[in-house]
């Protein structure tokens, strides 16, 4: 048996649903409204070529990996090759060798080249997060296209650097 | 006959001066087809345009800008590009009927924009079943997409046609009833007739609630047949590719595109005449001046198109099931209601008057 006033309810609820709806097709027209309304205050679009001077890309901007050096050539990194095991491409090859560190006389694990390749980089990051030193960071440059692809393997520790002291302590 | 051809017989007359009549008839009616045809096909190109903008509006783009002052002239390069373009076929594709589908499409769409009256007295086709020819005419288009996505030979274009088949059936019945609920008032199909009975009021006002409530039904289904967002299951691009034309390229794609705006405009442009008073201007302020009524008739057009782009930036897009139970659960027995309600409003005599 049914209840007579579940059919009331029944309709209640069909009713209830429709309004629901209206309101909510409603609510997201009045959010695009507002969008449409104050389009003209400011788009998102960047000219590129137009405002190539002036434009800044944002920092959470990947563009590609980099090591900073300081005035003097030091860098921080100490070829821990931490990177090139985080690197699920296999985008970075650490040369390194041991050689005698001049002030203590001991043989020391020391990093020769940091060849980072652009062109199979995928941007992950998860290189910069797995360097326990911080000797690899995000550049925010935008324009990587080149003509020839050797191009894009770089070297990233530059000529004649060294290791920054205290970096290992 | 009550046919009456009223910019036609301007033409008509010029002809007949120098031609015998049956000639100057068929002259007549090919000029005024050649002139709706170079206003729509460019006209459509410019409410392509308007789309454009108008989506970089609200998602706070800028839209296009580089062809011609404000990208005012990008979709007619973007027409010249492709109608330069190779007409490719599929090998297995049912050549007859993949040439004939597009121009079902877009001469059922602009066979539509006939009978409309621009002003008084610019009406190219003024016909007593008007508003029956445009709903019928209207739901041709479709047999141009199921032709054209069973011709093809593509699975996607075959869902896309089939989905369409579906949807434009079902919201055939809405847009057919919301439109008989203002024929009540009325009392006449006759497009000019339906003008003129809303000398004494928009018919949104003189139906009041019952009208309103068949105006929304009407904007749904309406959007709905134009296969437009949120209803676009026909070309849904994340499922389908583009659809009933995936296979189509050049000026044939350019057929179909081109007939979804202009299916756009008609359906806006049905809403202005039948409930927002066509051509008259609001409280009569320039009824006295005719050739201003095409601003008006424009206007309203075109605010109606400002509000179906609205709906389409803004809902996501609707299942096929979704759209099935919106369609005969919901609109259909909300219609046939106000169908009632409307009758007796009518037999009461509540409409407002001015
Ligand atoms: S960002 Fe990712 S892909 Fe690129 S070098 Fe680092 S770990 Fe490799
Ligand atoms: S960049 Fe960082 S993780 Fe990579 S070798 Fe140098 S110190 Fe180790």
């Amino acid at each position: 048996m049914v209840k007579p006033n579940n059919t009331i309810l029944e309709i209640m609820s069909y009713f209830g649903d429709i309004f629901k709806g209206i309101k909510t097709l409603l609510t997201g027209m009045s959010v695009t409204g507002k969008y449409f309304m104050t389009s003209h205050k400011g788009a998102i679009t960047q000219q590129y070529p137009d405002n190539r001077d002036t434009l800044k890309m944002f920092d959470r901007f990947r563009g590609e990996v980099v090591m900073p050096h300081n005035e003097i050539n030091e860098h921080r990194c100490t070829g821990c090759q931490k990177c090139e095991l985080a690197c699920p491409n296999g985008s970075i090859e650490i040369i390194w060798d041991r050689q005698v560190d001049p002030e203590t006389g001991k043989k020391k694990k020391m990093i020769d080249k940091h060849i980072y390749h652009l062109g199979m980089c995928t941007m992950c990051g998860l290189c910069i997060e797995a360097c326990p030193t911080d000797a690899i960071l995000w550049a925010q440059n935008y324009e990587n296209s080149v003509y020839n692809r050797s191009a894009l393997t770089k070297v990233l520790n530059q000529p004649g650097s060294k290791l920054m002291p205290g970096v290992e302590d | 006959m009550n046919i009456s051809l009223n910019i036609t017989k301007t033409f008509t007359e010029l002809l007949s001066g120098f031609l015998p009549e049956s000639t100057a008839n068929i002259g007549a009616m090919v000029i005024i087809a050649l002139i709706y045809l170079a206003i729509f096909s460019v006209a459509g190109l410019f409410l392509v345009l308007i789309e454009r903008k108008v989506a970089a509006w609200f998602q706070l783009r800028l839209g296009p800008n580089r062809v011609g002052p404000w990208g005012l002239l990008q979709t007619m390069a973007d027409a010249l590009k492709l109608v330069s373009k190779e007409l490719t076929g599929t090998v297995k594709a049912d050549k007859f009927l993949y040439n004939l589908a597009p121009y079902f499409v877009i001469v059922s769409s602009l066979m539509a924009l006939s009978v409309f009256p621009f002003t008084q007295n610019f009406q190219a086709f003024d016909i007593n079943i008007g508003l029956f020819f445009l709903i019928a005419i209207s739901s041709i288009g479709v047999i141009g997409i199921l032709l054209g996505g069973w011709a093809s030979n593509n699975k996607f274009a075959l869902i896309g046609a089939m989905r369409s088949g579906v949807q434009t059936i079902s919201y055939e019945i809405s847009v057919g009833l919301s439109l008989l609920t203002m024929v009540l008032i009325t009392g006449s199909l006759q497009l000019s007739e339906i003008v003129e009975v809303q000398k004494n009021g928009w018919l949104i006002v003189q139906g009041h609630i019952p009208a309103i409530f068949a105006f929304m039904i009407y904007m749904i289904a309406g959007t709905a047949e134009t296969n437009r967002a949120p209803f676009d299951m026909v070309e849904a691009e994340s499922e389908l590719g583009a659809g009933f034309h995936t296979e189509y390229s050049g000026m044939k794609f350019a057929y179909f595109f081109l007939a979804e705006f202009i299916n756009m405009f008609i359906i806006a442009a049905i809403a202005a005449t039948v409930f927002f008073g066509g051509w008259l201007s609001p409280f009569g302020i320039t009824d006295s001046i005719p050739w201003l009524g095409v601003f008006w008739f424009l206007a309203k057009t075109m605010t109606l198109v400002f509000l179906m782009m609205w709906f389409r930036w803004t809902f996501p897009r609707l299942r096929v099931d979704q759209l099935l139970t919106l369609e005969w659960k919901y609109l259909l027995p909300l219609n046939l209601l106000n169908i009632i309600l409307m009758a007796l409003i009518v037999w009461l005599n509540l409409t407002i008057q001015f």
